[in-house]
């Protein structure tokens, strides 16, 4: 195997991390949520558009502008009915009830959709790729992976967008700075926060696609993505987007890094690495300079 | 903060509306104490008079009662909610395998291998309780899959498919599930007892006050992160015997099922549905888990599906949980360890 391959793929896989992560980190940074039933969701968008396109007979990608909708709607729902309360009832709560919601999910999924692994047909894009000379060595790319990498540029660079340029932009950065003068301006909070809880669940929900197309998935694949989502977060910074980005690319790079060395240690790596970063540096390698850089 | 750090009454002075005590003491308590030491002797004579078929089903209950009641110290006390505890729980049941592979009777090994993971808790702590809230849960989770993993790919740790216990064909089976049962009995009474006088001791002050508001308890002089190491550690500790104990009953340990998360999932809702930060709240919450475990485990994944509501709905509705709801507003406390002021006027 080549060093160069293996670089380039892993900034690419570090793409889906980041993708899985974002929604972590916004909703961390800007409510103080974090979500542990969030990489359960993201499985819930690939198990979504699974039954949406089979129902239909539409290609997966198709799907996707009902899926993302849906997601949203799920969001905003799980925030009006569980997270908005849970936030208000004290520091364990959050961790509580999204761990409660995390594990009614995965059981919800093995009741009617069975334990049996599952996978999301790409088509055409599945099994095409393209061969790229670079110093010297020949590598093959996937589209897919390609897609989920410009996917998931395209994403956090439309969320610093909404966050750093528009009027909604303004109010989620008033109300995760200060809660309270938020309110006394008249920000109504909890709209703002049920939209930032949607756009975070659709963001997984499309990491979970990905994730379908590229991999085999079941219900209890959200554990593990839960967990090389947060990781991505914390080696990145907390609270930081392009940290996450960062975060992701990084993980991405020490797994195929480390399959060049032996596959079955890829994800120990990773572990690993998250370990030595938080004995290290806990406050991630592109902490926020300021809460508002969400 | 002075008063009452003994036991019995105080009488803490005259203010203007007349004198006042603080009491920690009761009668109820000391019936309650009475009564607990009973049942601990009637327990204890169940290999005698009540066999085997009544000692397993009491050794997973000892083992649910020990393991809500650490993770209680941790969530209840010190405001710390680990997702990883099962990873102390494969430590110590591989540190028991360790030494009994060495020749050691496993029997007596288990200290040492409660020991080896209150050990490994100590560095691990410098990086988990960087975190709090719910990254420090992941974060514990984290070590989980590290020790799953790490396990899975030594062969000399059995791999995937784990390890049986050496050095117990020596004991007659009956002698050995009685032995079992007394540890199991053991580690649940002192995971308890424990629990209840570090909650009473000066650490249960301060680990309440780091709970409740950290910032707050380290101006007024409480050594934060001491406290949640210690809390951390403990709780690392008995669990790791809890391991060893789990082992020594069923014989045999696979990384799959030692470290997976339904661990966790379990001491959650036991101590959720019990009553959090309270010494009688996972005592209950461990009996309901385990008959609702009994009636209900056939139906698979629907059970964990009502797990999970019935912990998401007593967070947010019944935050105190079954014990709380039921003794809060009738000033019940079978093990009393906050402070009670009365008018003795």
């Amino acid at each position: 195997m080549n060093w160069v391959g293996a670089v380039v793929q892993g900034v690419l896989v570090g793409g889906w991390y980041a993708l899985a992560a974002c929604g972590l980190s916004l909703t961390f940074g800007i409510m103080r949520l974090v979500n542990i039933a969030h990489g359960d969701l993201a499985v819930c968008g690939a198990y979504l558009t699974l039954v949406l396109s089979s129902a239909l007979g539409l290609p997966v990608g198709y799907t996707l502008p009902l899926v993302l909708p849906i997601a949203f709607a799920i969001g905003v729902a799980l925030h009006l009915l569980l997270f908005g309360r849970a936030l208000r009832g004290g520091p364990l709560a959050p961790v509580l009830v999204t761990f409660g919601l995390s594990v009614m999910i995965e059981n919800l999924l093995v009741a009617g959709l069975s334990a049996d692994p599952r996978s999301l047909d790409a088509g055409r894009l599945a099994l095409a790729g393209v061969r790229v000379t670079a110093f010297g060595s020949v590598i093959t790319l996937s589209w897919l992976r390609i897609a989920g990498f410009l996917t998931a540029l395209a994403v956090l660079g439309g969320l610093h967008l909404l966050l750093a340029r528009t009027s909604f932009g303004r109010l989620v950065r008033a109300t995760s700075d200060d809660l309270d003068t938020a309110r006394l301006v008249g920000v109504r909070v909890r709209p703002v926060f049920a939209t930032v809880a949607g756009i975070a669940v659709a963001t997984a929900a499309l990491a979970g696609v990905f994730l379908g197309m590229t991999a085999t998935f079941d219900p209890y694949a959200g554990g593990l993505s839960l967990i090389f989502a947060f990781e991505a977060v914390v080696i990145g910074g907390l609270g930081s987007l392009w940290g996450t980005l960062l975060g992701g690319v990084t993980i991405g790079l020490v797994q195929q890094l480390a399959a060049q060395w032996d596959v079955q240690y890829t994800v120990l790596a990773v572990h690993l690495l998250f370990f030595a970063v938080l004995a290290v540096r806990p406050q991630g390698f592109f902490p926020a300079s300021e809460p508002e850089a969400a | 903060m002075t008063a009452g750090t003994g036991g019995g009454a105080v009488t803490a002075g005259t203010a203007a509306e007349g004198r006042f005590a603080v009491r920690r003491w009761s009668r109820t308590a000391s019936v309650a104490a009475a009564g607990s030491v009973v049942a601990v002797a009637a327990l204890a004579g169940v290999p005698y008079y009540a066999g085997t078929s009544a000692e397993q089903p009491l050794v997973t209950l000892f083992c649910l009662v020990a393991l809500a009641s650490l993770w209680n110290l941790m969530a209840g006390f010190a405001g710390l909610t680990s997702f990883g505890q099962q990873a102390y729980l494969g430590a110590g049941a591989y540190a028991l395998y360790a030494a009994a592979s060495m020749g050691l009777d496993p029997f007596a090994a288990i200290p040492l291998a409660a020991a080896a993971a209150g050990v490994l808790s100590l560095p691990v702590s410098f990086a988990v309780l960087r975190l709090s809230g719910g990254h420090f849960a992941v974060a514990t989770w984290v070590l989980a899959e590290i020790l799953r993993l790490a396990v899975t790919l030594a062969p000399s740790a059995g791999g995937n498919t784990g390890v049986s216990l050496p050095g117990v064909s020596g004991y007659d089976a009956l002698l050995r599930q009685a032995l079992t049962y007394w540890w199991a009995l053991a580690v649940a009474v002192c995971s308890v007892a424990g629990v209840y006088a570090l909650a009473r001791s000066r650490f249960g002050l301060d680990a309440r006050a780091v709970h409740s508001d950290p910032v707050a308890a380290a101006s007024a002089g409480v050594a934060v992160g001491r406290t949640r190491r210690w809390a951390y550690c403990l709780s690392a500790f008995g669990t790791g015997a809890v391991g060893a104990v789990l082992f020594a009953n069923t014989l045999y340990t696979q990384p799959g099922s030692v470290f997976g998360v339904q661990h966790s999932v379990a001491m959650m809702f036991m101590v959720v549905i019990g009553g959090i930060g309270t010494i009688e709240g996972p005592i209950l919450g461990a009996l309901v888990f385990f008959a609702l475990q009994q009636a209900l485990s056939g139906y698979g994944p629907w059970y964990l599906v009502l797990l999970g509501a019935a912990g998401i709905a007593i967070t947010l509705f019944a935050p105190r949980g079954l014990w709380g709801s039921l003794a809060a507003p009738r000033g019940w406390s079978l093990f009393p360890i906050g402070h009670h002021i009365s008018g003795t006027s």
